[in-house]
């Protein structure tokens, strides 16, 4: 950790507290994170095969969006000190001085404990014990034990992200099963590809944060390849699951046309060296970024499109 | 008797109690909510008293 992070970290613990505003606390939550953890719950929880009360539905969907902003709001408190010197980061309401770390640890703490307990009330158990396990992979695995220390900090805290659909199932459901286990896999094997173009193009921001993310310790080479072995291996899983349950015909059209896309934006990636990207100022990193969140989205809605098909008999491949 | 003029502060602090006033109105609207379709629900039975002694 450098003298300049330590710094900003010691004047945003002392930033005056009580007086920040709504949209302060608002920000905490990550909400743009948070639309991708509600957007995903709630394929999970409409693919599933069971129906859910549409008030019962509403609820559990709100207490997973309000557990993964309570994650976001424990990360924020630990990182103060990373996003302080981060320019992607540098404005979130700690370093900004708006909220204290002591608040945002409060405001963490209690929305997580809440969430879990009234999705337990609202739906069962099991979708509030994944939940709560989620909340705390994210903050103790990923934010407190891996990020600082290993450069597989995303593959492995990719998980903590891949929960919500499988959340979403098992309050419908009340179980985990091989679809739940599927778009958990798809998740999974989306976020390295997906963050290693961000931190590609993000160039210098994880180096003066000192976290030890692929490209400063193996090298932006290594990350291009990586990239693309990850990429392979997701367009693999991704249209293989076009023949499971959570898949057809719909399905497989979609995976065929943004696997190839993704697979030619990575294939190019690793094909560039540094000068050619700084020379296009990272223009093929950018739209791999962009599309990595496009291919996700293509997926989730091809899912629920197999389901809402299958509503009426003419899902999958039956 | 006049007013002081309202400080950013003072908005701040009633931007703040408002939003968190709405979202207690709708957290007690959901679970208002959840407490219907609860109880409306086929499968909801009201517990029995149990009998003394059993």
């Amino acid at each position: 950790m450098s003298d300049a992070s330590l710094n900003s970290a010691s004047q945003a613990a002392s930033a005056p507290s009580g007086e920040a505003g709504f949209g302060d606390f608002f920000a905490l939550l990550k909400p743009r994170v948070m639309t991708l953890v509600v957007f995903t719950a709630l394929v999970g929880l409409l693919a599933a095969p069971m129906a859910v009360h549409p008030v019962v539905g509403l609820a559990a969907i709100l207490f997973i969006a309000v557990g993964g902003g309570a994650a976001g709001a424990l990360n924020m408190w630990w990182e103060s000190d990373i996003d302080a010197v981060m320019k992607r980061t540098a404005k979130r309401p700690i370093p900004a001085g708006k909220v204290s770390r002591d608040e945002a640890f409060a405001f963490g703490i209690t929305l997580a404990v809440f969430s879990v307990v009234m999705l337990w009330l609202a739906t069962n158990a099991l979708a509030a014990g994944i939940l709560a396990f989620t909340i705390f992979f994210y903050v103790v695995i990923y934010t407190i034990g891996l990020k600082r220390w290993t450069p597989q900090n995303i593959v492995i805290g990719g998980a903590a992200g891949a929960f919500p659909p499988m959340i979403g199932w098992a309050a419908a459901t009340g179980t985990v099963s091989i679809e739940s286990v599927l778009m958990f896999a798809l998740i999974f094997m989306w976020t390295p590809p997906h963050f290693w173009a961000l931190a590609l193009f993000m160039r210098g921001d994880y180096d003066t944060a000192g976290v030890p993310m692929l490209t400063v310790t193996h090298g932006r080479k290594s990350t291009r390849l990586h990239i693309l072995v990850y990429t392979v291996l997701l367009a693999v899983m991704a249209v293989g699951a076009a023949f499971t349950g959570i898949g057809g015909p719909v399905y497989l059209a979609v995976a065929l046309v943004f696997n190839a896309l993704f697979l030619r934006d990575a294939v190019a990636i690793w094909r560039r060296d540094e000068t050619r990207a700084e020379a296009d100022n990272y223009r093929v990193e950018k739209r791999a970024f962009r599309l990595s969140l496009w291919y996700l989205f293509a997926h989730f809605t091809a899912i629920l499109a197999e389901a809402a098909l299958s509503g009426l008999g003419l899902g999958g491949w039956a | 008797m006049s007013f002081r003029e309202e400080h950013e502060l003072h908005k701040r602090r009633f931007g703040r109690n408002l939003g968190l006033g709405l979202v207690l109105a709708g957290f007690v609207a959901l679970v208002f909510g959840l407490t219907v379709a609860k109880v409306s629900n086929d499968d909801f039975m009201v517990p029995t008293q149990q009998q003394e002694g059993k």
